[in-house]
């Protein structure tokens, strides 16, 4: 559960700051925005992924490598999974 | 070398590995423990323990939060859940982990309203869409997770939402460091430090490790790279005599942490004065609570929790794997009356716990292989 998930920032967040959409590996869902109030994302940028929390903001090139990494650890369908499982929407 | 060809950067690695080979002094013996569960998996998965030589022994840490739950608090959990009104909201990894009266999964099995979610917030979230039910969520993890719980309980305060606590079993991972390093049977020369707990705490606290203690410590990344270069940073430090906090993983850990992280731990959780560890016993102040203005959210205030404090199968050498005094295959019942399809201890439940790892990628290719 250590290994966080690289997905791509879809949306700005406009209406609630709390939330924005994520794609990762196809899936869309909304992630919880509230760890990076400093770090000021915005749509396109990529972030690590924890439990529905965008933890922290990473490069592109790092979100491949992590890409990379959950498939060699043969973690990339488990990933695809939990981001799939993440129901809260704006909860 | 199994996976190699698959590695991004093949030749940094051989390199790497040839520094390391470099460094290591043959007449010593060089005892580094990786803290976090990940990056056990990590090193098994990728075999990188086939790359070092001999003398180098890397000691499987306690940083995986499923392992080191002791069985009383899933009793008390499950303790909760045997009340009809309540909705138990817990983590797939949670969902194996026995209890004296069968794990949460085959509570559920048996009538119990145990449900997996992925999230904080989804628990949240099956609050408002049973507002008739009581839900708890079964908190577990360092302060990776940590922080993701403590936004979620701001968030049911913020939307008015009663029917939603928490059991808390978060663990901090210094106190954990701190006491292996106190006990008398020590035998380690330095840590790798964990990558995505140090996101949110930052570099800082492992000082003490250093300072205090002497040994060297190097946060480090998941990649076969990372792991093999901070290998090669602690030995560096070794070799020179010194005893410092290095940063391999700056990409993605800043030096002082995740301020808005920090904050959040800080507003909705208090230090308990001591918490119960599997295999490691009690130890001071290395676990949170919620705070007393969070009470209503609050699961031990809520709820009648006995603090079972349940001996561990005594047949599982867990804590003796745990602090590194024993190998997985050196357990009794490693790989005959614990596997992971039916564990005994939590070491063999999670894929980040050492035995599982072991026994997954070590193991059954030794087996395989006569």
């Amino acid at each position: 559960m250590c290994l966080a998930i690289p997905g791509q920032l879809i949306d700005a967040p406009e209406e609630n700051p709390h939330y924005a959409t994520v794609e990762v590996s196809g899936v869309r869902r909304k992630v919880n925005l509230g760890l990076l109030q400093e770090q000021g994302v915005k749509a396109g940028d990529w972030v690590l992924i924890h439990v529905g929390f965008a933890m922290s903001k990473i490069s592109e090139e790092q979100a491949q490598e992590q890409l990379r990494l959950l498939a060699m650890l043969g973690e990339a369908m488990q990933a695809r999974q939990e981001v799939e499982g993440y129901q809260f929407d704006e909860t | 070398m199994k996976y190699v060809d698959e590695f991004r950067d093949p030749v940094l690695i051989e390199q790497t590995a040839a520094e390391i080979r470099r460094l290591a002094h043959p007449d010593r013996i060089y005892r580094i423990m990786e803290v976090c569960g990940g990056h056990t998996f990590a090193i098994y998965r990728f075999g990188l323990h086939d790359l070092l030589p001999a003398n180098i022994e890397l000691v499987h840490g306690p940083g995986c939060p499923v392992c080191v739950l002791p069985m009383g608090r899933i009793d008390d959990g499950m303790a909760i859940a045997e009340d009809p009104a309540v909705i138990m909201a817990a983590f797939g990894d949670m969902m194996r982990v026995p209890g004296q009266m069968g794990s949460p999964l085959e509570r559920k099995a048996r009538g119990m309203d145990v449900r997996m979610v992925y999230s904080p917030l989804d628990a949240l979230k099956l609050a408002g869409e049973n507002p008739d039910r009581q839900v708890v969520f079964f908190a577990i993890g360092f302060e990776t997770t940590a922080p993701s719980t403590a936004f979620t309980v701001l968030r049911a305060r913020a939307l008015g939402v009663r029917n939603f606590t928490v059991f808390s079993n978060h663990v901090l991972v210094m106190p954990a460091i701190q006491a292996i390093l106190d006990a008398p049977d020590m035998r380690l020369d330095g840590f790798i430090g964990p990558g995505h707990v140090s996101a949110v705490i930052g570099c800082r606290p492992y000082e003490l490790v250093a300072q205090d203690y002497g040994k060297p410590v190097v946060v480090s990344g998941f990649e076969p790279v990372d792991l093999l270069q901070s290998i090669a940073m602690v030995l560096r430090q070794l070799n020179e005599g010194r005893a410092e906090v290095q940063n391999q993983y700056k990409r993605v850990v800043p030096w002082e942490g995740n301020p808005a992280a920090l904050r959040a731990l800080e507003e909705v959780f208090a230090v308990r004065p001591e918490f119960e560890w599997r295999g490691l016993g009690a130890i001071a102040q290395s676990a949170l609570k919620l705070q007393a203005d969070f009470a209503q959210w609050d699961a031990e205030t809520r709820f009648a929790v006995s603090g079972l404090r349940v001996t561990d199968p005594k047949a599982a050498q867990c804590g003796d794997v745990l602090k590194g005094a024993l190998k997985p295959r050196q357990c009794q019942v490693f790989g005959r009356e614990c596997t992971p399809e039916r564990p005994i201890g939590a070491l063999m439940v999670s894929s980040e716990g050492s035995c599982a790892a072991y026994y997954e990628h070590v193991y059954l290719r030794q087996v395989a292989e006569g």
